[in-house]
C-alpha cells in the first residue's frame, strides 16, 4: 500500500483544482464544494493510514528500514542537475582537491517514521478541520475559494513532510507560505487582513533566505540534496563543540533561521498573532496544527546536522525557551480569544524547540502531535464560540457560554486540561517529558535554565488558559449588556441566522462533531508516549512497542555516542538498552558525571545534582513530574482565583504591576520596535534611493533624451531640406527630360503593340539562331 | 499494236518496276519532304502575321490568327510524320498537340467573337484603329 503514497498529496490538489477552477464558473453548491474538499482529504487520510499500517505493522513491515521511497510507484527526475563541484566536503580536506558529484534531484515521496507521523497529523487533523470549515464558512461568498486554498495548502504541506530531499522540502515550505498568505488575506477587503497577510509573507521571506542558504550549503558540502545521501555523509563529520563554527554549524544556523520564520520563533514571531485575521479554521489548520510545525519537522529531519553542532543546539534551546516565556506572558493579558490562542501557539512552539535543542527531538515531535490535537481543538472551539457569538472575538463580551454551547464547552474543557498539563491528558505527557529532558540533558550546558524558564512558561500557560476558560465559558453573561452598547456589532455576513436578539447558539453538528473527535484525541492522544517514569505501571521504559512514539521515531534520530542512527527496537517489548538510546544521551544512564559525553563537560546539571542527593533515578524523574504538575495546578488555581472567585483581583494586580502589565498588553512593543528600527529605516532608505533616482538618474536620462531630440531635429532638417530637395530636383529633371519619349511609345493602337511583339519575336529568333543564320549566309 | 508499242511499253514497265524518274516523282508526291511542309507552314505564318499587323477589321485579324494557329498545326503534323518515319516512339505527340490547338482555337474564337460583339455594342465599330483607349 505504501506504493500509493503519491496519491496522498495529489488528491487534495485535484480537489483544490476542481474547486478553484470550476467552482465559481459552474456555481457549485456549498455541499458539492465541501464534499469535494472533505472527500479528497478523507481519501488522503485513508490512504495514509493504510500505507503507514502496511509500512509499519502489516504482514511484512518495512518499518525498521528507515527509508522507503515511492520509487516503485511514482517518482521522476525532477532536476537533472549534472556535475557539481563539492568544495566544502570532508573529502576536500583529506585530498586537497575539489570533488565532483552528480547532483540529480528526484521528485519522490518518502515514507519513514517521521513523515508517517506528520502525514497522519496533517491529513487526520486536517480532515477534522475541513469538516468543521464546511459549517463555519457556511454562507461565505468565497466558499469555493476558501476550499481551493485549503486543498492547495494540504498538497503543499504533504509535499513538505513527504518529500525525500531538501528541494521538495523547500517547495512545500514555500507552498505552505503562499497558502498561508492567501488564507490570512482571505477577507482581502479588510485592511488588517491584507496587512497581516503581507506581514506574514515578508517575515517568512527572511526565514526562507536563511533556509535557502542552508540548502546551498548542503549541496555544496555533500553534493546531494537527498536526505539519505546527506545524512549518511554528515554522520562521519566531527562534532563541533560549543563555539566551533564548522560548516555543519553554519548549515544548522541557516536551517534554524528558516525554522524561526515558519514556526514563529522569537525574532520572527510577529506574523503569527496577526495571522489570526484569517478565518478561524485557517488559524486552526495552518497557524496551530500543521504549517507552523514545519520548522520542527525540518529540525528533526536534519537532527544529524543539528546534533553535530553543540552551539546550534544551545541556540535552539535558548530561543525556544525565550519564545515560550515571552509569548506566554503576552498571552496573559490579551482580550481577543484568538490572540490568546495565537500567543499560546507561539509559546508551545517554543516548548517544542526547547525539546529539540536539548537533543530530545522525538519528544519535540511528540509535543507537535499532542499540540496539534489540543490546539486545533481549542482553535475550532474558539471558532465555534465566534460563530455562536455572531463574529464576536472579544472575551470581555463573552462569559457564561457554558449554558448555551454545551458541546463546545465540554470539548474545550478537554483541550484546556491537556494544555495545562494535567496528568492523563495528552499535553501532560509531552510537556512533562520536554521539561525532564531539558533538566537532564547532557548535550548542552544551561539545561537547568531552560527547564526553569520552561516551568515558569508552563505556569503562565495554565494561568492564561484558565483565564480564557473563565472569561469565555464561566461567570456572568456579559454579551447582552455589551451588545446594548453597540448593538449589531459583528453582524456582517450573518444575516441568514434567525436567532433572537444576540443570544449565543450552539453550532451545527458539522462543527461540533470534529470538536468531539479532537477532544477524544486530546484526552487519549498522549498515551502513545508515556514516559519511562511510569515503568512500574506500564511494564517497560517505552511501553507499547512500535505504537510508542519514542520507539517509532527512533530510527530517524542520530545517536552521537554510537555515531549511527538509532537501532530500531526489534521485539514487541522494548529492549531497555536500545530504548534508552532514544534519549540521545546514553551517558546519562551510565551515571551522573562519570562518563565523558561526546559533547564534553556541560557544567551544572540540575537533574544529576538532585539524583546525587536522592540516589534514585526514578525518584528524580518523579520529583520533576510532581513539580510540573504542581506548577500547572498553581497556574490554574491562580487563574481561578483571579477570574472566578475574586474577580477584582485581576484589575488590582494589573494596576500594581502597571509597567509589566503594559509591556505584556502591548506585546513588549516588538511591533513598534520593528516598525521604528526596520520599517521606518527601510522607508527612509527607499526615499533616499528614490530621490537619487528621480534627481540624478532621471536627470541624466532626461538630459540625454533632450540631447538626442536636438540632434534628431538637426538631422531631420538636413534630411528634409537638403537631401529631399536634391532628390526631388533630380527626379523632376529626369521626368521632364524623359517623359515625351516614353509617352510616345504608348500609342493605343493594338497593331502597334502587335508589331512590337513580332519584331521582338524576330529579334529573339535572330539572336537564338544567330550561329545558324551566319553559317547559312557564309 | 502490242508489238508496235512494245518498246515504249516495256520501257514504261521497266521504269515502273525499277524505280525510275517517274516512279521517284510519284513516290515523292506520295511522301513529300519535311522541308516543304515547313516552308508552307512558314508562308502561312507570315501571311497570318501580316494580316494581323495590317488589317483594320477585327474579324479579318481573327481569321489571320487562325492562319497562324494552323501554320503551327501544319508544323506539328509534319514533324509527327517525320518522327514516325524515323521510328521515334513519340510520333503521335504532334497530332495530339494539333488537336489541342484546334480545341484552343475554337475556344479562343468563341471568346474573341464574344468580345467583338461586346465591343461593337459599346463602340459601334470593329475597326481596330478606332479603338485606342489603351494609350496614355
Amino acid at each position: 500500500m505504501y506504493k500509493y503514497i503519491w496519491l496522498v498529496p495529489l488528491l487534495p490538489l485535484i480537489g483544490a483544482a476542481i474547486n478553484g477552477f470550476l467552482g465559481r464558473r459552474f456555481r457549485f453548491s456549498e455541499k458539492l464544494i465541501g464534499g469535494i474538499a472533505v472527500g479528497s482529504v478523507a481519501l488522503s487520510f485513508l490512504i495514509s493510514v493504510a500505507a503507514i499500517y502496511s509500512y509499519g505493522f502489516g504482514g511484512h513491515p518495512h518499518w525498521p528500514q528507515p527509508y522507503i521511497t515511492s520509487q516503485d510507484g511514482f517518482s521522476f527526475d525532477w532536476i537533472p542537475g549534472g556535475a557539481v563541484s563539492v568544495n566544502q566536503g570532508i573529502h576536500d580536506a583529506t585530498t586537497g582537491s575539489p570533488r565532483f558529484a552528480l547532483l540529480n534531484i528526484e521528485w519522490s515521496y518518502q515514507l519513514d517514521p517521521l513523515s508517517a507521523i506528520f502525514m497522519l497529523i496533517v491529513t487526520g487533523v486536517g480532515l477534522c478541520i475541513f469538516v468543521f470549515a464546511t459549517g463555519y464558512m457556511h454562507g461565505e461568498a468565497g466558499f469555493y475559494r476558501f476550499f481551493a486554498y485549503m486543498g492547495l495548502f494540504m498538497f503543499a504541506m504533504l509535499v513538505l513532510v513527504m518529500g525525500s530531499n531538501f528541494l521538495m522540502l523547500f517547495v512545500g515550505w514555500e507552498g505552505v507560505g503562499l497558502c498561508s498568505y492567501l488564507l490570512i488575506g482571505y477577507y482581502f477587503d479588510r485592511q488588517e487582513a491584507a496587512n497581516a497577510s503581507r506581514k506574514a509573507f515578508i517575515t517568512n521571506r527572511i526565514g526562507d533566505f536563511g533556509f535557502a542558504l542552508a540548502i546551498f550549503g548542503v549541496i555544496a558540502t555533500f553534493g546531494s540534496a537527498q536526505y539519505t545521501d546527506v545524512f549518511n555523509q554528515a554522520k562521519d563529520y566531527p562534532i563541533e563543540l560549543l563555539g566551533q563554527w564548522g560548516i555543519l554549524s553554519w548549515i544548522a544556523l541557516g536551517l534554524f533561521i528558516g525554522a524561526c520564520g515558519k514556526s514563529a520563533q522569537l525574532p520572527l514571531h510577529v506574523w503569527l498573532p496577526d495571522a489570526m485575521a484569517g478565518p478561524t479554521p485557517v488559524s486552526a489548520l495552518i497557524h496551530a496544527a500543521t504549517m507552523v510545525t514545519a520548522g520542527l519537522y525540518m529540525v528533526t529531519r536534519t537532527n544529524v546536522i543539528f546534533q553535530h553542532s553543540q552551539t546550534m543546539l544551545l541556540v535552539v534551546a535558548l530561543v525556544g525557551a525565550a519564545t515560550a516565556i515571552f509569548a506566554a506572558t503576552i498571552g496573559i493579558t490579551q482580550n481577543d480569544i484568538k490572540k490568546v490562542l495565537a500567543y499560546s501557539t507561539v509559546s508551545q512552539l517554543g516548548f517544542m524547540f526547547m525539546a529539540c535543542g536539548v537533543g530530545a527531538f522525538v519528544i519535540g515531535i511528540f509535543h507537535v502531535m499532542t499540540h496539534a490535537f489540543f490546539k486545533a481543538l481549542m482553535f475550532l472551539g474558539a471558532g465555534s464560540v465566534i460563530h455562536g457569538m455572531h463574529h464576536e472575538q472579544d472575551m470581555r463580551r463573552m462569559g457564561g457560554l457554558k449554558k448555551y454551547m454545551p458541546y463546545t464547552y465540554w470539548t474545550f474543557m478537554a483541550g484546556w486540561l491537556a494544555i495545562c498539563g494535567i496528568i492523563p491528558f495528552s499535553g501532560f505527557w509531552s510537556k512533562d517529558e520536554i521539561l525532564w529532558q531539558a533538566v537532564s540533558t547532557t548535550q548542552i550546558p544551561l539545561g537547568w535554565l531552560v527547564w526553569l524558564v520552561g516551568t515558569i512558561a508552563a505556569t503562565c500557560t495554565a494561568f492564561y488558559m484558565t483565564r480564557l476558560m473563565a472569561m469565555t465559558f464561566w461567570g456572568k453573561e456579559r454579551f447582552l449588556e455589551a451588545h446594548k452598547d453597540d448593538g449589531g456589532h459583528g453582524h456582517d455576513g450573518h444575516g441568514g441566522h434567525e436567532h433572537g436578539a444576540h443570544t449565543p447558539h450552539e453550532s451545527p453538528p458539522s462543527m461540533w462533531a470534529p470538536l468531539a473527535v479532537l477532544a477524544l484525541l486530546a484526552i487519549i492522544g498522549g498515551l502513545v508516549g508515556i514516559g519511562p517514569a511510569f515503568k512500574s505501571i506500564t511494564g517497560s521504559e517505552h511501553s507499547g512497542g512500535r505504537m510508542n512514539i519514542v520507539n517509532w521515531l527512533n530510527p530517524v534520530i542520530w545517536n552521537p555516542a554510537t555515531r549511527e542512527f538509532n537501532v530500531p527496537e526489534s521485539g514487541e517489548h522494548g529492549v531497555p538498552a536500545v530504548a534508552e538510546a532514544a534519549h540521545a544521551a546514553p551517558v546519562a544512564e551510565s551515571g551522573h558525571g562519570e562518563g565523558v559525553s561526546v559533547y564534553g563537560d556541560v557544567g551544572f546539571n540540575l537533574a544529576h545534582s538532585v539524583e546525587g542527593v536522592v540516589h534514585s533515578h526514578l525518584l528524580t524523574e518523579w520529583i520533576f513530574i510532581i513539580i510540573s504538575l504542581v506548577v500547572a495546578g498553581i497556574g490554574m488555581l491562580l487563574g481561578g482565583l483571579f477570574y472566578v472567585w475574586r474577580r477584582g483581583l485581576a484589575d488590582i494586580w494589573a494596576q500594581r504591576l502597571g509597567p509589566l502589565y503594559a509591556a505584556s498588553y502591548n506585546k513588549y512593543w516588538v511591533d513598534e520596535f520593528y516598525g521604528w528600527a526596520i520599517t521606518r529605516r527601510t522607508m527612509d532608505a527607499a526615499r533616499a534611493v528614490y530621490s537619487f533616482d528621480s534627481k540624478l538618474v532621471d536627470g541624466i536620462v532626461n538630459g540625454l533624451a533632450w540631447l538626442s531630440r536636438l540632434f534628431s531635429r538637426i538631422v531631420g532638417g538636413i534630411d528634409k531640406y537638403f537631401v529631399d530637395g536634391l532628390v526631388n530636383t533630380i527626379a523632376a529633371f529626369i521626368m521632364r527630360l524623359m517623359s515625351p519619349l516614353f509617352r510616345a511609345a504608348q500609342t493605343g493602337f493594338t497593331q502597334n503593340y502587335a508589331l512590337v511583339m513580332v519584331l521582338g519575336l524576330m529579334l529573339a529568333v535572330a539572336v537564338f539562331f544567330a550561329k545558324d543564320i551566319v553559317s547559312a549566309f557564309r | 499494236m502490242l508489238n508496235f508499242f512494245n518498246p515504249a511499253l516495256m520501257l514504261l514497265l521497266q521504269e515502273v518496276e525499277s524505280g525510275g524518274r517517274f516512279a521517284q516523282m510519284k513516290h515523292a508526291a506520295a511522301n513529300p519532304d519535311l522541308s516543304k511542309f515547313l516552308v508552307i507552314g512558314a508562308l502561312l505564318f507570315i501571311i497570318g502575321v501580316a494580316g494581323v499587323l495590317t488589317r483594320r477589321n477585327i474579324i479579318v485579324i481573327f481569321m489571320s490568327i487562325e492562319l497562324i494557329l494552323n501554320a503551327a498545326n501544319l508544323n506539328f503534323i509534319a514533324f509527327s510524320r517525320y518522327l514516325h518515319e524515323t521510328g521515334s516512339v513519340n510520333a503521335l505527340a504532334g497530332q495530339i498537340f494539333a488537336v489541342f490547338v484546334i480545341v484552343v482555337a475554337a475556344a479562343e474564337a468563341a471568346i474573341g467573337l464574344g468580345i467583338v460583339i461586346a465591343l461593337y455594342r459599346n463602340k459601334e465599330t470593329i475597326w481596330v484603329d478606332e479603338i485606342d483607349l489603351l494609350k496614355w
